[in-house]
C-alpha cells in the first residue's frame, strides 16, 4: 500500500466518526446514525480493499476507547452488546460494495449505484446484524428481524445519497481505478 | 470536542499492561456464556463495579454513561424474556449484558489510546508475514484522528460560508453543491499529505538505512 491509499484509508475512518456526530434518530433501542452513510461511501469511493480497511480503521479507534461511535458510545463495550453484529459486519460491507462498485466502474450511475449500496449496506448488514442481535438478547429471530424493519427507509435514502456523492466524485476525482483494463481504453 | 474515554488515575487497575486487561475481560466474556446463572452474572457485575469504583477509583458517572447507552436493551430484554419466558431469565441476561458493557468500559477508561495501539501493533506483528508493517498502522491511526477536527472544520467552513451567501440549498442540490464539493476537497487533502509524508521518507522500509550524501569533493 502507497502512502496515499493509507491517508484515504484514514480519511474515511475520520470521515464515518464525523457523520456519528451528527444527531442519531432514536428508534426503539437502536439509533438510525448517518455512520453507515460512511460505510457506504468508503466502499463506493475507495473501492474494495482500502474501503474495508477505512472501515475496520474506524472500528479499531472505536475499540481502543475512542467515543466515535453516535452518542458518544466508545471503546470495547459496544462490540459485546445487541449491535454488535452491525459493527463486525460494516468492514465486509464496504468491501461487497467496494467490489461491485469496481466491476460496474464503466457504467456506473446512481441507479447502479444504489444498487450496490443496498445490497452490501443493507442486505449484507441485515443478514450479519439481526442474527447476532437475536442472539445476545435471547430473541426469537423473526421478532428481531421485524423490528429492524424500522432501519429500511433510512437505510435506503442513505444508500442514494450515497450513490449520487459517489457518482460526483467519480466524474470529478476518481479514486477507483478501473480494474484489469488497459490505461487509456475508454 | 473531547476525544478519548481514558480517565487517569493513579490505580492498580491503571497500572497493568493494557495486553493483561484486554485478555481478563475476554476471559470475563467466555466464562459468563459458559456458567450461565442469576448469580454468576450478578457477582461478576458486583466484581466489576468494585474493581471500576473502588480498586480504580473511576468516576461513577463514566461507567453511568456506558449502562445509559444499553438502557434500552436491557428494558427490551427484560420485557421479551418476561413475556415469553420469565422474569428471572431476563435478569440473567441484562445483568450479564451490563456486566460485560461495564468490564469493557472500565478497561477503556484505564488504558491510554496509545497504550491500546501498541497493543494492537503488537498483535499486528504476525501480519508481518503477509507484508504488513505494523509501524504504519501507528501511522494511519494518527492520520485518522488528525482529520477528524479537520473534517469538522472544513465543513463548518463550507456552511459558513454558504450562510453569508444567504442560506444554503437543502435536499439532493446540496449533495451536488456542498457534500461531493467537500469531499473531493478532502480527497486532495488527504493526497497532499501522503505525499509530504512521502516526501519526509515515510514510505522507507523500518530498518531505515540512511544514505549519506557523498562528501563534497571541492569542500572550502
Amino acid at each position: 500500500m502507497k502512502t496515499r491509499d493509507l491517508a484515504y484509508v484514514a480519511l474515511f475512518a475520520a470521515i464515518i466518526a464525523v457523520l456519528g456526530t451528527l444527531p442519531a434518530i432514536p428508534v426503539g433501542a437502536v439509533p438510525i446514525t448517518a455512520q453507515t452513510l460512511g460505510v457506504m461511501l468508503a466502499g463506493a469511493v475507495l473501492g474494495a480493499r482500502r474501503g474495508f480497511l477505512a472501515v475496520l480503521l474506524f472500528l479499531l479507534l472505536v475499540a481502543v476507547g475512542l467515543p466515535l461511535l453516535s452518542s458518544g458510545a466508545g471503546g470495547l463495550a459496544p462490540f459485546a452488546g445487541p449491535t454488535a453484529g452491525y459493527l463486525f459486519s460494516w468492514p465486509f460491507a464496504a468491501a461487497l460494495i467496494g467490489w461491485l462498485t469496481e466491476r460496474l466502474w464503466d457504467r456506473y450511475n446512481v441507479a447502479w449505484g444504489m444498487a450496490v449500496n443496498v445490497l452490501g449496506g443493507m442486505v449484507l448488514v441485515y443478514a450479519v446484524g439481526i442474527p447476532v442481535t437475536a442472539a445476545v438478547l435471547d430473541a426469537p429471530l423473526w421478532a428481531t428481524a421485524t423490528s429492524a424493519l424500522a432501519f429500511v427507509p433510512g437505510d435506503l435514502l442513505k444508500a442514494f445519497v450515497a450513490a449520487a456523492i459517489a457518482d460526483v466524485v467519480r466524474r470529478s476525482y476518481p479514486v477507483i481505478e478501473r480494474p484489469r483494463r488497459a490505461v487509456g481504453s475508454r | 470536542m473531547t476525544l478519548a474515554l481514558y480517565v487517569p488515575r493513579a490505580s492498580l487497575v491503571h497500572r497493568l499492561p493494557a495486553g493483561a486487561k484486554l485478555l481478563c475481560l475476554a476471559a470475563l466474556a467466555v466464562a459468563l456464556f459458559l456458567l450461565p446463572t442469576l448469580p454468576a452474572a450478578a457477582g461478576a457485575l458486583a466484581g466489576v463495579l468494585v474493581v471500576g469504583l473502588a480498586v480504580a477509583r473511576l468516576p461513577p458517572a463514566v461507567l453511568a454513561r456506558q449502562a445509559r447507552a444499553v438502557r434500552w436493551w436491557l428494558l427490551a430484554l427484560l420485557v421479551v424474556h418476561a413475556l415469553t419466558t420469565d422474569l428471572r431469565t431476563g435478569a440473567h441476561v441484562a445483568l450479564r449484558l451490563l456486566a460485560l458493557v461495564l468490564a469493557a468500559a472500565v478497561v477503556t477508561a484505564t488504558t491510554r489510546v496509545s497504550e491500546m495501539v501498541a497493543v494492537v501493533e503488537r498483535l499486528c506483528g504476525p501480519l508481518r508475514l503477509v507484508g504488513v508493517r505494523p509501524a504504519r498502522i501507528g501511522l494511519v491511526v494518527a492520520m485518522a484522528l488528525r482529520f477528524i477536527p479537520v473534517l469538522v472544520e472544513r465543513a463548518d467552513r463550507i456552511r459558513a460560508a454558504q450562510a453569508a451567501r444567504g442560506g444554503s440549498p437543502r435536499g439532493v442540490r446540496a449533495l451536488r453543491t456542498t457534500v461531493a464539493p467537500l469531499l473531493v476537497q478532502v480527497l486532495q487533502m488527504a493526497h497532499d499529505v501522503s505525499e509530504a509524508l512521502d516526501a519526509r521518507g515515510a514510505d522507507d522500509d523500518p530498518p531505515r538505512r540512511r544514505r549519506r550524501p557523498a562528501p563534497a569533493e571541492a569542500s572550502p
